[in-house]
């Protein structure tokens, strides 16, 4: 298409089709516009109306989940969330998922997804001082999975590392499901001063609309509605949609948003994501109430030739659009020179409501905002709950392999192997204020100049997801809660990355509604509203969907750093204490389907009560430096959780048996709700415990060089950790 | 005491750097940009890691050239005392002020991790402080710190004491096995002829707060400032 031919396309229904508007939905385009629209606003209401812009599978059950709470100063439908952390200080967070570009271009599909979610935070005036991230890959054995994890890792940390942003924490998981459709979900969490968070609403009349960054190329058009589709065996063919990063570019971008942010000289600011200018104007003169006339002439340009219907839908990244007040344009612009940016004026707001778009002069489109942006399709798809499924009763298990080798087989299975081999590809130490690295049960970083702390984890089960949504969906918010509470934070709130398969199909739409109905209890119960999130449907490659992966992220702060724990044992520790009842549920535990090699069950029950309650006793434990040493018990059991303690401690442990009942759902059974703290005061944890109506048991001792069983059946520490650390290395290292 | 860090675009470990200055000297550093062309009047001077330019054609190549390393250089030949720390070791090469050249690491692989160094020489102006034969725990950070040097340049180092720091295990034992990033007979940081400019690629910044797991890097900082006085 030449640059003035953007009338004279005919607008066909094969043209229709192609750009992912179904018959009703093109029905609602001509009622909007009153007449066929151009090729360049088919290109708009195609991305805007697409489900990652326009949530329209989705919405309807996101308005369900809480997200309010005293601490929270912006829920979901902004860049990021903003919570209140005290002393003048905001804390704002998201995650945000780039799975169908990882798949298909590893590198630049996860490098571009940090960078994205870095943007959404940095637009909001916060720093950027901690990313994390979520990765789902196929199994092991799976001929492209060694390929995109490496290539995924080194995105991560090629754009993560450049920015100087420490990767603090993260959760890796392999799964059949996984095979021909990843999951990359990166989080980043930033600091702002609460009288300095900026918007997106544009507003008053006349005022400038500035582009600045990066040039606009024909990188990432169609992203969005390529990432609203399944995948099939031609999915190699869209590489050339995935969009390329440039980390150096995004370094300048954020010093010099930052150094005018320090001014008083914007309006509204708005990063360029999926569907690029488009989106960032389409909402910005929505949640403002005004109409945009944009230049796009004006726009800078990386080659020659470009049309404004690629201007419209290109991906390109490191690019912001911000509205500032009238006359600041000559000051604004000397900060982006600079930091040697590009700075463009390509538009003004209007009161029209209208998005006018002009080229040389000449109208290339002219669509009204509010029906566009607000009155997109909203569906109530179809859904049907997940039948549930039998508890596992101990008896049936063939318990065919002794307590220490199921042990030894499990930590060193691709479930819970060492993820050091991933970590130490990402620089987790910049900024010099990392105080738990990654490996433990939450990241830590403290709040610069103060003695405060950041806790931030990543969580979900998708096995328990799949098996029962509404308690797995419990379930990943609880633990991220379990994990902040850990560390001796007070978790506040969650962002949250919905992946799912086709919503189309009511079995999946059932899984995504599930999810909803147990996030948000657990958000209730907990007091752990939701901020921020994303959601990503169509996750299935030729009909066959995922595993149902509502990702968490939890966001906790600890007010005093000299109170904090950690999950290695330590020197002066004795007593091991189980906090939290056990009844020995096997269901959809790693156990059963690494030993037992079967993956059915119902999954552990949550009970949101006795969580919350565990939960506000560790905190004070931890909070009064009684407890300095607390791990939360998730994949694997009581004995995982231990070994797991006894390795980052270097100081072994013995774990007692129970007089009665089932050893191995004693010592395996993945029941929630419960940690395990190590004190030398155990009287004190257990009088504690007791008075807040929670169950705590002394279950072991630590000391040793060994991990031992009631006194026996003993594994060295240093054997269980050349089993742990070993299989990432020489499973990565293997020829593919 | 003065103190100055320069800031390239892309360098991102400023905030590390001028912690441990401040921490060391008391003093807030001055902060120098890249496109100035003079330095303020200062004892140290201290160069950070980060991705100068985004490490784009080679690490440190583009910061070489930018305007201030000039004054950088006048004042090294002047004799005052420059730290170049991970990019800012990379950038002290490109600029010729310390021999040899930072490669690829050899499992072209991204590295953070803490790891133990040898102190070679402690009769410098950055390390008087350590004890002969200590071995120190500071954070590396860097995917091209594998340094390279023809032999006729390492044995020059070597034989003029130059090599301050190696790679080494919790022990101090110096071999292949411990050799992080693949970099010759394990060599973690270089002075200068004069001695007055060191460069190395393992962070001393991330090692001054117990917090940060230890403190071992807080020696090398006295040391800087106490020459200095």
């Amino acid at each position: 298409m030449s640059s003035n031919d953007f009338n004279s396309t005919p607008i066909t229904p094969e043209l229709v089709k192609e750009h992912g508007l179904n018959e009703e939905e093109y029905k609602l385009v001509l009622e909007i516009m009153g007449r066929e629209p151009n090729i360049n606003e088919l290109g708009i209401f195609s991305v805007m109306w697409s489900e990652h812009c326009s949530y329209k599978s989705s919405k309807k059950w996101l308005k369900t989940l809480p997200t309010k709470a005293d601490w929270v100063i912006q829920g979901p439908g902004e860049n990021a969330g903003v919570i209140d952390i005290g002393d003048g200080q905001a804390a704002v967070f998201k995650m945000e998922s780039h799975n169908h570009p990882s798949f298909i271009e590893p590198y630049q599909g996860a490098a571009t997804g940090v960078g994205g979610i870095m943007r959404d935070v940095f637009t909001m005036g916060a720093r950027p001082v901690a990313n994390l991230n979520a990765l789902r890959f196929g199994e092991p054995d799976h001929p492209k999975t060694r390929h995109l994890l490496s290539g995924v890792v080194e995105g991560i940390g090629g754009y993560g590392n450049c920015m100087g942003v420490p990767t603090i924490g993260g959760e890796t998981n392999f799964h059949a499901s996984y095979n021909g459709n990843i999951l990359v979900n990166a989080m980043t969490v930033g600091l702002a001063d609460t009288d300095n968070i900026f918007y997106s609403a544009a507003a008053g009349i006349g005022n400038p609309v500035v582009y600045v960054g990066s040039k606009t190329g024909r990188d990432g058009i169609h992203g969005a509605t390529m990432a609203s589709a399944e995948f099939d065996d031609d999915s190699e063919e869209k590489r050339p949609t995935v969009q390329v990063g440039d980390p150096f570019t995004e370094k300048l971008l954020l010093e010099a948003c930052l150094e005018l942010m320090a001014t008083d000289m914007i309006v509204a600011i708005q990063d360029m994501g999926a569907a690029g200018l488009t989106s960032s104007s389409f909402e910005m003169a929505s949640k403002g109430g005004v109409g945009v006339e944009l230049w796009l002439d004006k726009v800078p340009m990386r080659e020659e030739g470009m049309t404004p219907y690629e201007l419209m839908l290109s991906e390109s990244q490191e690019r912001m659009l911000m509205v500032l007040k009238p006359g600041c344009e000559d000051a604004a612009k000397a900060i982006f020179d600079k930091w040697e940016l590009d700075f463009a004026v390509i538009g003004t707001l209007t009161d029209t409501k209208r998005m006018v778009l002009k080229w040389h002069g000449e109208v290339a489109g002219d669509l009204p905002i509010d029906p566009l942006a607000e009155a997109s399709p909203e569906y109530d798809r179809p859904w049907e709950p997940t039948p549930k499924q039998d508890r596992i009763d101990p008896a049936s298990l063939s318990g065919k392999m002794s307590h220490v080798d199921a042990l030894k087989t499990l930590i060193a299975s691709p479930d819970l192997a060492s993820r050091r081999w991933i970590w130490e590809q990402y620089d987790h130490l910049v900024r010099g204020n990392t105080v738990i690295r990654p490996g433990g049960d939450a990241g830590v970083v403290r709040v610069e100049g103060t003695n405060k702390g950041l806790a931030a984890t990543t969580d979900c089960t998708p096995r328990y997801v799949m098996a029962d949504p509404v308690e797995g969906g419990k379930q990943a918010v609880a633990e991220a809660y379990r994990n902040l509470v850990a560390t001796g934070a007070k978790p506040l709130a969650i962002t949250d990355n919905m992946n799912f398969g086709n919503p189309e199909r009511p079995r999946i739409m059932g899984q995504f509604v599930g999810a909803c109905q147990g996030i948000g209890e657990a958000c209730i119960a907990l007091e752990f509203p939701v901020v921020s999130g994303n959601v990503s449907l169509y996750n299935e490659t030729n009909g066959v969907g995922i595993m149902p992966t509502p990702a968490i992220g939890g966001v906790g702060l600890i007010s005093d750093l000299g109170h904090h724990a950690t999950i290695g044992l330590k020197r002066d520790d004795s007593a091991l204490i189980m906090i939290g009842a056990a009844t020995g549920e096997l269901g959809q535990s790693l156990y059963l389907k690494t030993i037992e090699g079967r993956e059915e069950g119902a999954p552990p029950p949550v009970d949101l009560g006795a969580e919350k309650r565990a939960g506000t006793v560790i905190h004070e434990l931890i909070e009064l430096g009684l407890v300095r040493t607390c791990h939360d018990i998730a994949d694997g059991g009581l004995l995982v959780t231990v070994a797991e303690m006894c390795l980052a401690g270097n100081i072994g442990a013995d774990v007692f048996l129970p007089e009665s009942g089932s050893e191995i759902a004693w010592l395996f059974g993945e029941d929630q709700g419960r940690y395990v703290i190590a004190t030398r005061d155990p009287d004190k944890v257990l009088n504690a415990a007791s008075s807040a109506n929670v169950a705590a048991a002394i279950i072991g001792q630590a000391g040793g060089d060994a991990l031992s069983i009631d006194g026996d059946a003993k594994v060295t520490l240093s054997e269980l950790r050349s089993l742990n650390e070993g299989w990432m290395p020489s499973f990565m290292a293997e020829a593919v | 005491m003065k103190s100055a860090v320069i800031l390239f675009p892309g360098i991102n470990r400023e905030n590390d750097a001028i912690a441990a200055l401040k921490q060391a000297t008391g003093t807030e550093p001055a902060v120098v940009w890249h496109g100035d062309t003079e330095l303020p009047k200062t004892d140290i001077i201290m160069v950070p890691g980060g991705f100068s330019y985004g490490d784009y054609l080679r690490c440190g190549a583009m910061a070489a050239k930018s305007p201030i390393m000039r004054a950088v250089a006048e004042r090294a030949k002047q004799g005052v005392t420059i730290l170049g720390v991970c990019n800012g070791f990379q950038i002290l090469t490109e600029a010729g002020l310390l021999p040899g050249a930072l490669m690829r690491n050899a499992s072209l692989k991204f590295i953070c991790k803490n790891t133990h160094l040898k102190i070679e020489n402690t009769d410098t102006r950055f390390t008087n402080l350590y004890g002969a034969g200590d071995v120190v725990d500071y954070p590396v950070a860097h995917h091209d710190g594998n340094y390279f040097a023809d032999s006729e340049t390492l044995d020059r180092l070597e034989g003029e004491g130059r090599v301050v720091l190696r790679y080494c295990d919790v022990d101090g034992k110096v071999d292949p096995a411990t050799n992080l990033n693949g970099s010759q007979r394990n060599i973690a940081g270089i002075i200068n002829e004069a001695g007055n400019v060191l460069g190395m690629m393992p962070h001393p910044e991330n090692a001054i707060d117990p917090m940060h797991g230890g403190t071992d890097g807080r020696n090398l900082f006295k040391s800087m400032v106490e020459a200095a006085s």
